[in-house]
């Protein structure tokens, strides 16, 4: 999976605390297994990403085990940090082409947490219509160039919302396979 | 959904079973006057048995329908075909013209149902042929007209009785990807210049996109998307 530059590291690892704490080789191994299917986290990744989480309060350090050193710390998602993911899951991201990968992520945190995975769906699928309606009215306004310029644009579109039914086809058996 | 005193058409709490199959299970629906409304949905979610209740072809088991304030369901079967001719137009998937006449017969056919002239009729239907750029084929029957054709006179038919609802059931399921946004502007422009309503069901985002807003139906319920951004 390639992450497109929408796609958050630091919500992602903000979320998979959310179901307890965790030690930083264990969200990389978490995050790995679950959304770095062809690009895995560097540790320094996931303690940089940390370092800049507790400077914000949205996690703290919940223990340390001896001998110290980053790795050892064990971090716990705040109130902030909860409140930040439920935003993040709630906002429709941008649509704009190659969403699978940021768009995925979101749907198994949200089942993972016990959140509306369908309203998240609904919810980005209206963001996707809202801007397929204004590309239908430039390209029904402008020339032979505006309308293959939409026309590109739309055709994205349509294939990012022909998955997003795929997905909310199938979610229960998603929800299954992720909650194991 | 509260219905709004400038609403033309309203549904609450629909239900429609179909022998131990439930097609509606509480869908509530409204339209405004010039508006037009995507209705969308997996398979089989219940989008066409709500157009058809809405239209009143189909009688709910159980809840409403209000056109311009009066209950579907309260109108005899008469009146209730009577409205259907003078207020409501349709456009299927596959036109359903009648291929025994020509193109200008088939869109004058609404108004000799409510008893208009031959004559006036078939001037009426000749204006929106050349409306919709087919009057080069205002002689043809449907068997020697291409789809997108047969769909612009299908269009003509349902707009020639100045309808205050038209309702559309996947009517570029039919047709090429370009064909269809020609009919699709065709048929939301002649509709938004007559404030026509659109109840518009389609499976396809890109007709969607002809519309002012959406519906979700799903497991029988509809879910309107207007707020959900």
């Amino acid at each position: 999976m390639v992450y497109s530059p929408r796609m958050s590291i630091s919500h992602t690892l903000l979320g998979l605390l959310e179901s307890g704490p965790r030690h930083g080789y264990d969200l990389k191994r978490t995050f790995d297994q679950r959304f770095g299917h062809d690009r895995q986290l560097h540790y320094g990744q996931v303690y940089s990403t940390m370092s800049r989480l507790l400077k914000n309060g949205l996690v703290e350090v919940d223990g340390i085990e001896a001998g110290g050193g980053p790795e050892r710390k064990r971090y716990a998602i705040t109130d902030a940090g909860v409140t930040d993911v439920e935003q993040w899951l709630a906002s429709p991201e941008k649509p704009e082409p190659y969403l699978q990968s940021v768009l995925y992520t979101k749907v198994v945190l949200a089942l993972l947490t016990g959140r509306d995975a369908a309203e998240l769906l609904d919810t980005q699928r209206a963001e996707h219509l809202r801007l397929m309606r204004e590309l239908t009215r430039r390209k029904k306004d402008g020339d032979l160039a505006d309308q293959l310029v939409c026309d590109h644009a739309l055709f994205h579109l349509e294939a990012d919302l022909r998955w997003l039914e795929t997905a909310a086809a199938r979610l229960d058996r998603l929800a299954n396979v992720v909650r194991g | 959904m509260t219905a709004s005193t400038s609403a033309l058409l309203t549904a609450s709490g629909l239900h429609k079973t179909y022998g131990s199959t439930p097609a509606l299970a509480g869908a509530d629906f409204v339209i405004h006057p010039g508006e037009v409304v995507a209705v969308m949905g997996p398979s089989g979610s219940g989008k066409s048995t709500l157009l058809h209740c809405l239209a009143g072809i189909v009688p709910p088991d159980s809840g409403t329908v209000h056109y311009r304030g009066k209950e579907l369901s309260a109108l005899s079967d008469a009146r209730r075909s009577a409205l259907r001719r003078a207020d409501f137009g349709f456009v299927f998937q596959f036109g359903q013209l009648v291929p025994e006449l020509t193109c200008t017969e088939n869109v004058a056919l609404p108004l000799r149902l409510v008893g208009v002239g031959r004559k006036e009729a078939e001037s009426r239907a000749t204006r929106w042929l050349e409306r919709l750029e087919i009057d080069d084929v205002r002689h043809h029957r449907p068997g020697q007209m291409s789809g997108g054709q047969g769909q612009r006179v299908a269009i003509a038919r349902a707009l020639v009785g100045a309808p205050s609802v038209i309702f559309a059931d996947e009517p570029t399921g039919a047709l090429d990807s370009l064909n269809g946004e020609r009919v699709m502007g065709l048929l939301t422009d002649a509709a938004r210049e007559t404030r026509a309503a659109v109840v518009l069901v389609t499976h396809e985002s890109r007709v969607a996109a002809y519309s002012d807003r959406e519906v979700i139906v799903r497991d029988g319920r509809a879910r309107d998307m207007a707020g959900a951004v």
